[in-house]
């Protein structure tokens, strides 16, 4: 029965990498840009909600609810400001920019927060559980996991059910044909960067509320989200849940044989869904 | 009657390279006029010219009586340039249907809802209706071609960019194809058809124009442009 609890376990460990990863996938679907300041924008966003929840005395989801649009607008400017600027041709520019952007906000965040490690408290919600049969569910682990689902079945509406969403798509295939639509690829970017943001505060909720956080964790969480959007398959979002879950299982069955091969079991599972499907399991029909 | 279109000593060059040179011509509301010219004889740049994706180093280009010379590319698809591309370029992750959608709703600055309608019926006019629900990407190649056509149309256009819509088509397809276009001129669209395929073309369109080397050597009566000498000499060669 311990490898029913592992399975759950990992599972819901795979909502938050889905999460994480959710934010990647949408910027690298629509514009083929890769953020490597990724991670370290889900830790300023985990910080962001903290101030909100130490200074006004809020609750977490109270304060990333506050929190979410200002990142959208955060979002929306770095795209309009900085981004918009070297995306191009050349895949090179934006790669640059984004570790630059990746190295100044680590070491921001450390010159204002300081090393330690911090957590967003939540009170009740962390030791809160529920009994599922032969299975103990931690609240909080479900509550990442069903977020993860919802903030994709969302985002997935608006992909496919929405002018903005086709406009997405349509700008994704093609940016020059999209303009002469009349579709404008730049505001475009930056809402989609937008909406990036605001799944960056739901990662950073469930990641500051699950364990410690510091300034310096952002690149493996950017790792984790890599990971989990090449498994999946680039441009898929359900793709994506499906890579977070598959690195979540592969970490609590490798942590349930050794603690120690938590991490490389993750890793190892990524690059043998390379060796198999190097396209990912969900690759797009058309690209 | 008004001109949809005027350019007036409109040039352009790629480094020593004059691919646009003192081009001046109009486009009277309702004509449509044929472009012919050798390989390289700059039409697709020209084409690129009036629909804003280059910007011109001299010259005036006028849409409706305004001046366009430095109105970015999507502000001229709302003001009423629709194109299509010589090699099709289809949203091919995008169903036929929402490829129309979004080029309807972006181009006229509308909602998807309110244009839903005109879709459909520009569907059934390129005969594309059946295949409204597959994706983009996996139609053939004269689909593709409607799928142009269409979504060209889709932004509403007062002047019609068609650019060789009829290449590589069989005869069969090609003169389905020109059905098309020729019902959808009989609606008034005013239309500039850049294309190789001389009897399509001509079946067509009422004034021609050849460029050779980006300048304008001809612009008149389809019959008399064919006709004259320096038309032949210069492009017809091969066909005579």
């Amino acid at each position: 029965m311990i490898w029913v609890n592992t399975v759950v376990q990992g599972l819901m460990l795979g909502g938050l990498y889905a999460l994480f990863a959710t934010g990647l996938s949408l910027v690298f679907g629509i514009m083929r840009l890769v953020n490597l300041a990724h991670g370290d924008l889900i830790v300023f966003a985990a910080f962001a909600i903290l101030v909100i929840v130490e200074v006004l005395g809020l609750d977490p989801f109270v304060s990333a609810l506050l929190a979410a649009p200002l990142l959208f607008a955060a979002g929306w400017a770095l795209q309009r400001l900085v981004l918009n600027r070297v995306l191009g041709r050349d895949i090179l520019p934006p790669l640059l920019v984004t570790f630059g952007l990746s190295v100044a906000l680590q070491n921001g965040m450390l010159e204002v927060f300081s090393a330690d490690s911090r957590r967003i408290r939540s009170g009740a919600l962390e030791s809160a559980s529920v009994a599922l049969g032969p299975v103990t569910l931690g609240m909080l682990p479900l509550l990442t996991f069903a977020s993860a689902v919802a903030a994709i079945f969302l985002l997935n509406r608006i992909f496919y059910a929405t002018a903005l969403g086709r406009a997405f798509r349509a700008t994704s295939d093609d940016p020059v044909t999209a303009s002469l639509m009349g579709i404008n690829p730049r505001s475009v970017f930056a809402i989609a960067t937008g909406l990036a943001m605001v799944t960056v505060t739901l990662a950073a909720l469930y990641l500051g509320m699950r364990a410690n956080f510091d300034p310096s964790i952002g690149p493996a969480r950017l790792i984790y989200a890599f990971e989990a959007v090449i498994i999946g398959g680039l441009g898929s979002l359900w793709g994506t849940l499906a890579g977070g879950i598959i690195i979540g299982l592969a970490q609590t069955a490798g942590a349930a044989v050794n603690p120690e091969w938590q991490i490389l079991a993750g890793h190892l599972a990524f690059l043998v869904v390379l060796l198999v499907r190097p396209r990912g399991l969900f690759p797009r029909a058309f690209d | 009657m008004t001109d949809v279109l005027a350019l007036s000593g409109v040039s352009k060059s790629f480094g020593a390279l004059r691919v646009t040179d003192d081009v001046s011509f109009s486009v009277p509301r309702g004509q449509a006029l044929g472009i012919i010219g050798p390989n390289g004889a700059g039409k697709s740049t020209l084409f690129n010219l009036i629909t804003g994706n280059l910007l011109p180093d001299a010259g005036r280009i006028e849409l409706l009586g305004r001046d366009v010379t430095r109105v970015p590319a999507m502000e001229r698809v709302r003001m009423g340039i629709g194109r299509s591309f010589q090699i099709p370029q289809p949203f091919e992750g995008l169903t036929v249907f929402e490829n129309l959608l979004t080029a309807a709703a972006f181009g006229r600055g509308r909602r998807e809802a309110e244009v839903e309608e005109a879709c459909i019926a520009i569907l059934r006019d390129t005969e594309l209706l059946r295949k409204a629900n597959q994706l983009a990407g996996g139609l053939t190649l004269l689909d593709r071609k409607r799928l142009e056509l269409a979504r060209a149309m889709a932004t509403g256009p007062e002047l019609l960019l068609l650019d060789e819509i009829a290449g590589g088509l069989t005869e069969a397809e090609c003169r389905a194809l020109v059905a098309t276009i020729r019902a959808l001129h009989a609606q008034g669209v005013t239309i500039i058809w850049i294309e190789h395929v001389l009897h399509a073309l001509n079946s067509v369109v009422e004034r021609l124009l050849v460029l050779d080397f980006g300048r304008v050597i001809g612009i008149g009566e389809p019959a008399e442009i064919m006709a004259s000498r320096e038309v032949r000499e210069i492009y017809l060669g091969m066909e005579f």
